[in-house]
């Protein structure tokens, strides 16, 4: 069966837990796909490490969690050390390049960009960094389709922002296939 | 027309299908990893004419949704491990007396604070031996989000039907995990309600053993006037110490769950026809167990998985028969081993039990269980 594991991860606060809802959104009631996402993060609201982890199939999910990473987001160098270990043989690796300045070896796709930056300076909010590698993470794995994955989006983020959003989709989405060159 | 679907988390499930069953009153304290629960109903409660009272602590919750249930409301209460701790001697109030509820119980690590975050199933014997006395106790581990909508279901129905107090215990992974739901439409899940009075007021008694097991009950304001009280009672409600009538009454309370196991267990059986091992399994860990079981057929092993539902009642009966048949069997719990016991108990000595014993806030992984699949001989 078509098991793919994803694993976004970072810190409180980045957004990550959306990212990962959004990605198991889009292939669960847009793609027609079974997913289950599911987190797991500290007590503090904002800082401590953070991870959501979606799993996308075409048949029934048991385990939900990762069991061999196919596709890894790290948005700290902290978690791209930790977990870049279980990444599988030819998996994907996204890093945010102003962040993660030790970048893991191993038998995986690594690409890199200013995640963060990228929001914050071409989008024009640091806040929508999260869509940015949602959109790159797409962009990378071809899980779900642009179209059902921009649905997605718009379907979870507040109407007023609905632009920003897309933008910030769309930004990480290039920006990935143009590193990913 | 299509069925609404949605992509949500367990908790979220809980409450829409606590909605579903026709609950209009939720009394709670918000805490983690249960205050989805909370939010929900205190966002849809009111859209249905229903009420939501956050409460000052989880005593008060637990009272508030006893007196709510007494006036006719059908009730629910969401918490976790500390909060539980707290209700338990409101729950024996709901016991004794006699009160249909439901309490929501996600478990986290513990004891006491423990690990907010963290999933755990170590609540399971809370829910049978939390409060103090003998006493019926009604236990659902839901496994994923669609069967948490379900579970929660089942517990309002089974909690009006035999008039008792439920629990719906997932562990936290299956309460904040997110899956698609289907919602059945209006009608189409069986709501049950409990017996109300046929007799008029002046004849009625909340304890009419001559109706049966469990007695009609009447809402407070609609006419009905009756004693309620902690002690042990007399059919009419008032407190007696008269031993043939106490423990009469004691018995028919346990009774009403214990004489009702087939109607109240349920459970799953996966691959279990030509299984030499069984992995027992509730919760999420059961999700782990069912990916182990498939690892194992793959490498020829004959592995099989009994899945509990319903972990109170126990499934004596099913795993006693399992034990008669069986190499082994294999538990995994996020806990030091408490369903491990009743597998014990069950099992006689005349199969080995093992068990994987995981307390650290980490799942227990395939790789675990396959494991121990192949230490049974």
């Amino acid at each position: 069966m078509s098991r793919y594991e994803f694993r976004f991860s970072g810190a409180g606060g980045q957004g990550l837990i959306t990212a990962g809802i959004i990605m198991a959104k889009a292939a669960s009631i847009y793609e027609g796909k079974q997913a289950v996402q599911s987190q797991s993060y500290g007590p503090e609201a904002r800082g401590g490490a953070s991870k959501s982890e979606v799993i996308i199939s075409d048949g029934p999910i048991d385990y939900p969690k990762v069991t061999q990473c196919d596709a890894l987001l790290a948005m700290t160098q902290e978690a791209a050390n930790k977990y870049s270990h279980d990444l599988k043989e030819g998996g994907v690796l996204l890093i945010d390049s102003d962040l993660v300045k030790t970048i893991p070896a191993g038998n995986f796709k690594t690409v890199a960009f200013p995640i963060i930056n990228t929001a914050k300076n071409d989008v024009g909010r640091e806040i929508v960094a999260n869509i940015v590698a949602l959109g790159a993470m797409v962009a990378l794995t071809g899980q779900v389709s642009r179209e059902n994955a921009e649905k997605a989006v718009l379907s979870s983020v507040p109407e007023a922002f609905l632009e920003l959003n897309k933008k910030a989709f769309s930004m990480g989405f290039e920006k990935a296939l143009a590193a990913s060159a | 027309m299509a069925k609404k679907v949605a992509f949500m988390q367990g908790n979220e499930a809980a409450a829409h299908g606590a909605l579903y069953a026709g609950c209009t009153f939720f009394g709670g304290y918000p805490i983690t990893p249960s205050t989805e629960v909370a939010e929900v109903m205190s966002v849809e409660l009111p859209k249905v004419g229903g009420k939501f009272v956050q409460m000052e602590d989880e005593i008060g919750a637990m009272a508030a949704i006893l007196g709510a249930s007494l006036a006719g409301s059908k009730v629910l209460t969401s918490t976790s491990g500390p909060g539980l701790s707290l209700k338990q001697e409101l729950i024996g109030y709901g016991c004794i007396a006699e009160i249909p509820c439901v309490v929501f119980n996600v478990m986290r690590g513990g004891p006491s604070t423990g690990m907010p975050t963290g999933p755990s199933q170590s609540d399971v014997m809370c829910a049978k031996w939390g409060t103090h006395g003998d006493h019926p106790a009604i236990c659902l581990t839901p496994a994923s989000v669609q069967e948490t909508y379900d579970e929660v279901i089942r517990a309002f129905n089974l909690s009006e039907k035999y008039r008792t107090p439920v629990m719906v215990m997932p562990d936290e992974i299956v309460a904040h995990m997110r899956e698609r739901i289907v919602f059945p439409e209006p009608g189409e899940v069986e709501v049950l309600d409990r017996k109300t009075p046929t007799v008029p007021p002046e004849q009625y008694k909340p304890y009419d053993t001559s109706f049966g097991d469990v007695p009609p009950l009447a809402a407070f304001g609609s006419g009905y006037k009756f004693h309620v009280t902690g002690l042990n009672k007399m059919q009419d409600g008032f407190p007696t110490t008269k031993a043939e009538i106490v423990q009469a009454e004691e018995e028919r309370q346990v009774r009403k769950v214990e004489a009702n196991v087939d109607d109240i267990a349920s459970f799953e059986e996966y691959m279990l026809d030509d299984a030499d091992v069984v992995v027992v399994a509730y919760g999420s860990t059961s999700r782990s167990a069912r990916y182990a079981v498939n690892v194992a057929r793959e490498q020829g092993i004959k592995a099989g998985m009994f899945r509990i539902k319903t972990f109170w009642p126990f499934p004596d009966k099913q795993i006693k028969a399992l034990a008669s048949r069986v190499k082994g069997f294999v538990i995994p719990e996020m806990n030091l081993g408490m369903c491990s016991i009743e597998l014990e108990r069950c099992a006689q000595g005349k199969v080995p039990v093992l068990g994987i014993f995981r307390v650290d806030g980490e799942p227990i992984n395939p790789d675990q269980i396959v494991e121990k699949i192949k230490e049974v001989k």
